[in-house]
């Protein structure tokens, strides 16, 4: 090799180094932006997923009031865990819409047992067809729907303590 | 008890790692009081990495979900295999097997490796020692495996589902041993330089090194390649994804490098090439790393994404190629070229594979890295296969055609007359099966070419087996020959795949039916099954070919709970001329299922050749370590029987 060769690799490596150096220190957008956001829900009418619950449909969401819309299954574990921070938020005046996804009536009726329910209605998919038509990929999501019933916001997975002021504040925009 | 003992064992191999790199450099500069020490501290921290991550896999089979990896990676109700493969199916666990393999084999070369100079050998686990240290800082420092929680979790969060699958619970160690075996290619190239001692020998005894770090290479690229075939439900093979482009990197680095460490062992020439190649094909897995940890380029199944450790990376990664790099401009130049040799030899024929796969390499690279390079001029795009398919052809095919003749031609210089009878039939099946396939279905370039070169590539292959007795040709030449046919055979099921596939998208009622390629499918149902963790919905179709005997296929829609997610298992019907691929989709409104139907003719072969070339490279290895056990025995038998003429000598 002649002599100035054998210092390609390092220049071409450095710059490498630069590249990617500087794109590690770029903040990157970790936000899904889901395509359904800016949409008005799917045309809906469920019925209900347990005896004593109003089943849920689209129109429900039209009364010019925001509201959540759940989509959960009493087996599905993250479900526990986000069921006391729902709790919170009915108690904060929000109303929560539920989809079980895949469930038995009496398995919903004893996940609500143990859990609470904060649901003003829930509506039962039992082959995920509108889970997959609202963009949603697993259990639970939730979307914040204004008053008109266009999707506002999608949070992904369970809603932890620290998510509930954000969807409150969602909430309060799609009111607006 | 368990997590502190596998994290005090990694403490004190970084202690080992520390004093290899020590007294190996200490040997360099004369000075030897630690070089005692070099050769059984590797030894130890092998070991000593290797049990802790048997720790690891102890807290994951016994689900300790006092282990915050456990509690983030594991679930008590995940059937057992998957447990264990949770262990290596994250960020940390994989780090810690990575370190793993590397300790290992540095421990390996340290105990059995004893034909280098002695100083060669200290600088080569010193460099080993190095790399490892800055990987057990990363686990000890950012990535701890072992951390406990302060409350353990009632129940673990599970593994992602795509990788609870047999094929991928194994795919990653295999790919592993296969990134981190380079290290020690890496290791023997910087030895080498810092002592000078680039020789033939050097050569060989890399080469088995390179070898089986090439062929588990070979088999995880082939078995992840077929993994997203089954498991992504999208029917194809390969997407050039940074991550798959990961792992073949290094692949195309260390076949140039097994390659060029052929000519440098038997030829001699070719010594700053072959170092530069050794420090590549590590480089390639460490970049590799780096851009499917750090976040830097958006991937399908890019995992462990974090910026901060994708600086800890990055830092390792001007650390160690930074700096072998620099050494290698410093003392390449000393290092002198070896032996000259004609243009039209085996050393010329295998020089150009090597440019060629070098600019494929090129070509991967600077399609991965694109984008990272428009992003910082605020412009996102995606490099796909329009971009990847020809760029490589345009290398990759001149690259097949030589291989089919270079194998004929004799070291150092060699006449075209000599081999121009078998060049003649090569490229006269070439262009007649062009020409055949070409009128008959007019398959488009690409396929037609690789078509056509594949059949030729399968003939030519065993061409430096005529006239030869079979049972005395060495082993290493059998492995060249089965892995140039494996290259054929893979060849011809991707270009078969690219030309044939038929595919079709149809809406069933239950009890409805549709064509594809001779076969009729019928719908039969879709029922709700339950697997130990996870809930899905099962087509059950029944294809019959040509009106013959139907056969069932159960495509499903999974759901998995813990965590939660949707998978596609897509139902495979193989058949010698091909495969059947079926993937339920979704339920339209008025209540008929989607049904996505593919016909792949000899799809297969494409993995069954990549495994022919692993093969290959088993051979080989056999093969070279055999012919050295065999050159060492005679020179102790020389060596003996000189003792003995010196002693008759003397009395």
């Amino acid at each position: 090799m002649i002599r100035w060769q054998v210092w390609v690799p390092l220049a071409l490596f450095s710059a490498f180094l630069g590249v990617a150096g500087y794109q590690l220190s770029q903040p990157k957008d970790e936000f899904i932006h889901s395509t359904m956001i800016g949409k008005p829900l799917p045309q809906f009418d469920l019925p209900p997923a347990m005896e004593g619950v109003d089943g849920a449909a689209t129109t429900n969401f039209q009364d010019g009031k925001p509201r959540l819309l759940n989509i959960w299954a009493s087996w599905c574990l993250p479900c526990i865990a986000e069921a006391p921070h729902l709790e919170t938020l009915k108690q904060q005046g929000v109303e929560i819409i539920g989809v079980a996804i895949r469930d038995r009536p009496e398995d919903v009726a004893a996940f609500l047992e143990r859990n609470g329910n904060p649901y003003s209605r829930i509506g039962s998919d039992a082959v995920s067809a509108i889970q997959f038509e609202i963009g949603s990929s697993g259990v639970p999501e939730t979307f914040v729907i204004d008053g008109k019933g266009v999707i506002r916001y999608q949070h992904i997975g369970d809603i932890r303590e620290s998510d509930v002021p954000m969807l409150l504040e969602k909430l309060r925009e799609a009111g607006e | 008890m368990i997590a502190e003992l596998g994290l005090a064992a990694l403490w004190l191999a970084a202690a080992l790692a520390a004093l290899q790199l020590a007294g190996g450099a200490l040997a360099q500069r004369g000075e030897t009081p630690l070089q005692p020490l070099v050769r059984p501290a590797a030894i130890l921290q092998g070991l000593l990495a290797g049990f802790a991550f048997v720790m690891l896999l102890w807290v994951f089979a016994v689900t300790d979900l006092s282990v915050k990896l456990v509690a983030a990676n594991s679930h008590s109700l995940k059937p057992m295999i998957f447990k264990i493969a949770g262990a290596w199916g994250n960020h940390e666990g994989s780090m810690l097997l990575w370190v793993t393999v590397m300790a290992l084999a540095g421990g390996l070369i340290a105990l059995i490796e004893r034909r280098l100079p002695e100083r060669t050998m200290q600088a080569t686990l010193a460099a080993q020692g190095f790399v490892a240290l800055g990987f057990y800082a990363f686990l000890l420092f950012s990535s701890n495996p072992f951390e406990r929680l302060p409350v353990p979790a009632p129940e673990g969060l599970g593994l992602n589902p795509l990788l609870q699958d047999i094929g991928l619970a194994f795919h990653p160690p295999t790919l592993y041993i296969g990134y981190v075996g380079l290290s020690v290619a890496f290791s023997f190239a910087v030895g080498a330089l810092l002592t000078r001692q680039v020789t033939p020998e050097f050569a060989r005894v890399m080469r088995p090194w390179v070898l089986g770090a090439w062929v588990f290479l070979t088999i995880g690229i082939t078995a992840g390649s077929y993994w997203a075939y089954y498991e992504l439900g999208w029917g194809g093979w390969w997407f050039w994804d940074p991550v798959e482009n990961a792992s073949l990197m290094p692949w195309l680095a260390a076949t140039a490098l097994l390659h060029s460490a052929s000519v440098l062992a038997a030829r001699d020439a070719l010594r700053a090439w072959t170092i530069m190649l050794g420090v590549v094909a590590f480089s390639m897995s460490m970049v590799g790393t780096f851009l499917v940890r750090s976040g830097v380029l958006t991937s399908v199944h890019a995992f462990a994404v974090d910026p901060e450790r994708g600086s800890f990376i990055l830092a390792l990664l001007a650390l160690y190629i930074g700096g072998a790099l620099l050494v290698f401009a410093l003392r390449a130049g000393s290092v002198s070229e070896g032996q000259r040799f004609a243009a039209l030899s085996r050393e010329g024929a295998l020089v150009f594979n090597n440019v060629m796969l070098s600019a494929i390499l090129g070509i991967v690279l600077l399609g991965t890295l694109y984008p990272l390079l428009t992003e910082a001029f605020d412009v996102r795009v995606s490099v796909g296969p329009p971009y990847f398919n020809p760029a490589s052809a345009i290398f990759a095919i001149p690259m097949l055609l030589v291989m089919a003749v270079g194998p004929l031609l004799r070291w150092r210089g060699d006449k075209f007359e000599r081999i121009s009878v078998p060049v003649a039939i090569t490229v006269a099946i070439v262009v007649t099966v062009a020409l055949i396939i070409g009128v008959a279905t007019a398959p488009g370039l690409l396929p037609l070419l690789g078509l056509a070169i594949s059949i030729g590539l399968a003939v030519a292959s065993f061409w430096p087996l005529k006239g030869r007795r079979l049972t005395r040709v060495p082993l290493a030449t059998w492995g060249m020959v089965i892995a140039h046919f494996g290259i054929a055979i893979a060849l011809f099921g991707m270009a078969s795949e690219g030309a044939f596939t038929k595919e079709r998208l149809i809406a069933l009622a239950p009890g409805g039916s549709t064509e594809i390629a001779g076969w009729q499918v019928t719908l039969e149902g879709v029922d709700p099954v339950a697997g130990p963790n996870w809930t899905a919905l099962e087509g059950h179709l029944l294809a019959a070919r040509d009106g013959g005997e139907p056969v069932r296929l159960d495509p499903q829609a999974r759901n998995f709970w813990a965590p939660p997610q949707e998978t596609t298992e897509s139902a495979l019907l193989t058949r010698w001329d091909g495969q059947l691929y079926a993937v339920l989709g979704d339920r339209a409104s008025d209540g008929r299922w989607q049904l996505r139907l593919w016909w792949k003719p000899f799809v297969t072969l494409i993995w069954y050749g990549g495994l022919l070339v692993a093969l290959g490279g088993v051979l080989a290895i056999i093969g070279r370590v055999l012919s050295d056990l065999k050159r060492r025995r005679i020179r102790v038998l020389a060596a003996e029987r000189r003792s003995e003429q010196a002693m008759g000598a003397v009395s």
